[in-house]
């Protein structure tokens, strides 16, 4: 037997504000399916962001709601797979923040020098721009041979596209700009063959990587590191999620290691504040002390 | 317009013209505005990490900071979105993100906006100035959907006229006003003094 709503009840619903209280919970529902149906947690993304990047794979199915989007993806696997590209992309480029690569020559490789062999951990590489950039200064540093990287990503996807080191061609000229101001010591059209529309990068360079799918929100550390970067990942997590990432690189990171935040992350707003202590404020540079 | 003191979150976006027009603004702000002020102003990703910052807080006796991702917002405090991301408002604090640029910017003036009307509500004031796009105008009239107040500068007053006219054309109900009045409209919007200051 239907129950009467009230009319200003009715009014509430309809009104804007009560538009957004009902586009929270089919938010919370799609998410809460994606993971009962395919294991992928995405329940504790910071919901700003995320709730843009649904919007855009609602309308990409052409769809008119986020419920009617729970539907597609519960009863079409491939669907699922398009929204865990669209939420798990990292957008980013070859020596993004060309300073962060400087400060990385002077204050951390010195650090690497100190080690016969290091492990060094890409955390949520995405499509390996990061990864690629890392293995280059590393080379010109002469460090690489006693280097390993690890790159992980949830998404295996990405992770193949990263493996096999094809970039856009059209992004070569801002990447070279961004390599001579990261204090590139080559020329960077060295270290790719043009190729019809991509650049196919030098095998050499991931010799000594090692892919490997991973999920920061649900799976255990694997390995010690030296040194963890993780750079705009976890702005895409709420700040509990964050906590528990935060513990789980500070179990990952060899005392004295240092851990590499984008340039607008800050350890001060986590758990692990006083775990760290500061070695370049504007990079984001923490080394871990306790 | 909702009660004078009511609103709490003062978003702003600019693009071309914008430094001056935002030198303009924040001088003329009080130090004990009871609001959090945050600015989404088109910039090359390559510009000088502290330059744009210095320019505005030479003029403002308000703190002006690059927001940081999870950065609780801070009453009395102007925070900019950092070059090359995105600056979301999310509950009480700001969150960031690199996902593709919006309308050709990143920071969007939009994104901003969008996230801001849904965290505060009618305690939200957005203020479009001067740009030569139309960033802005989805962003004010979801500020306005959600019973936020919308405040644009006077084309007439801007260095471009075009983001402002794109903004009034969307919010044809927002409060048109010239450079040198919009900081007073936002004192009385947002009141003044019930913090203090340390």
């Amino acid at each position: 037997m239907a129950v009467p709503v009230e009319e200003d009840e009715r009014d509430r619903r309809s009104s804007p504000g009560g538009r957004l209280d009902l586009e929270a919970l089919e938010l919370q529902l799609l998410l809460e399916g994606v993971y009962k149906q395919y294991g992928f947690d995405f329940r504790e993304y910071a919901p700003a962001s995320l709730k843009r990047r649904v919007w855009r794979r609602v309308h990409a199915e052409h769809l008119t709601t986020i419920s009617g989007l729970l539907e597609k993806v519960l009863h079409d696997a491939t669907c699922m797979e398009r929204l865990l590209l669209d939420l798990s992309i990292n957008v980013t480029s070859m020596f993004r923040d060309p300073t962060f690569y400087v400060a990385f020559r002077s204050q951390v490789v010195p650090f690497l020098r100190t080690y016969p062999f290091t492990r060094i951990w890409v955390a949520g590489c995405s499509t390996g721009e990061e990864v690629y950039s890392l293995a280059i200064l590393l080379t010109e540093e002469e460090l690489y041979e006693r280097a390993r990287i690890y790159a992980t990503d949830i998404n295996e996807v990405v992770l193949e596209r990263a493996r096999a080191g094809v970039f856009p061609l059209d992004r070569m000229r801002d990447y070279t700009d961004n390599y001579i101001r990261a204090g590139g010591r080559r020329s960077f059209s060295e270290y790719y063959l043009a190729k019809y529309e991509g650049a196919l990068f030098d095998r050499q360079l991931t010799r000594n990587v090692v892919w490997a799918q991973h999920n920061l929100v649900q799976d255990r550390a694997f390995q010690e590191f030296n040194v963890i970067l993780c750079r705009n990942v976890m702005i895409y997590f709420d700040r509990p999620l964050q906590n528990r990432v935060h513990r789980l690189f500070h179990e990952s990171l060899e005392r004295f290691g240092i851990l590499c935040l984008g340039h607008k992350e800050s350890i001060r707003f986590t758990e692990f504040e006083d775990s760290y202590e500061e070695l370049d404020p504007h990079e984001k540079l923490y080394r871990r002390v306790k | 317009m909702t009660a004078s003191g009511a609103h709490e979150l003062v978003v702003i976006g600019a693009s071309w013209g914008g430094l001056d027009a935002l030198r303009s603004l924040l001088r003329a702000l009080p130090g004990d505005l009871d609001a959090t002020v945050a600015v989404a102003q088109h910039r090359a990703p390559e510009s000088h990490p502290t330059a744009f910052r210095d320019l505005l807080g030479a003029v403002t006796v308000l703190d002006v900071s690059d927001a940081h991702d999870k950065e609780p917002l801070r009453r009395g405090t102007v925070f900019l979105a950092p070059p090359d991301y995105h600056l979301l408002v999310e509950g009480e604090h700001f969150a960031l993100s690199t996902e593709a640029a919006v309308s050709f910017s990143r920071p969007s003036v939009d994104v901003l906006f969008e996230s801001a009307a849904e965290a505060a509500r009618e305690r939200c004031v957005g203020v479009v100035l001067t740009g030569a796009n139309d960033d802005g105008a989805r962003g004010l009239a979801r500020i306005r959907e959600l019973g936020g107040a919308a405040i644009v500068q006077d084309p007439a007053t801007a260095e471009r006229y075009e983001m402002p006219r794109a903004a009034v054309k969307a919010v044809p109900d927002a409060h048109v006003l010239p450079l040198d009045e919009i900081a007073g409209a936002l004192t009385a919007l947002c009141g003044t003094g019930k913090v203090a200051r340390v």
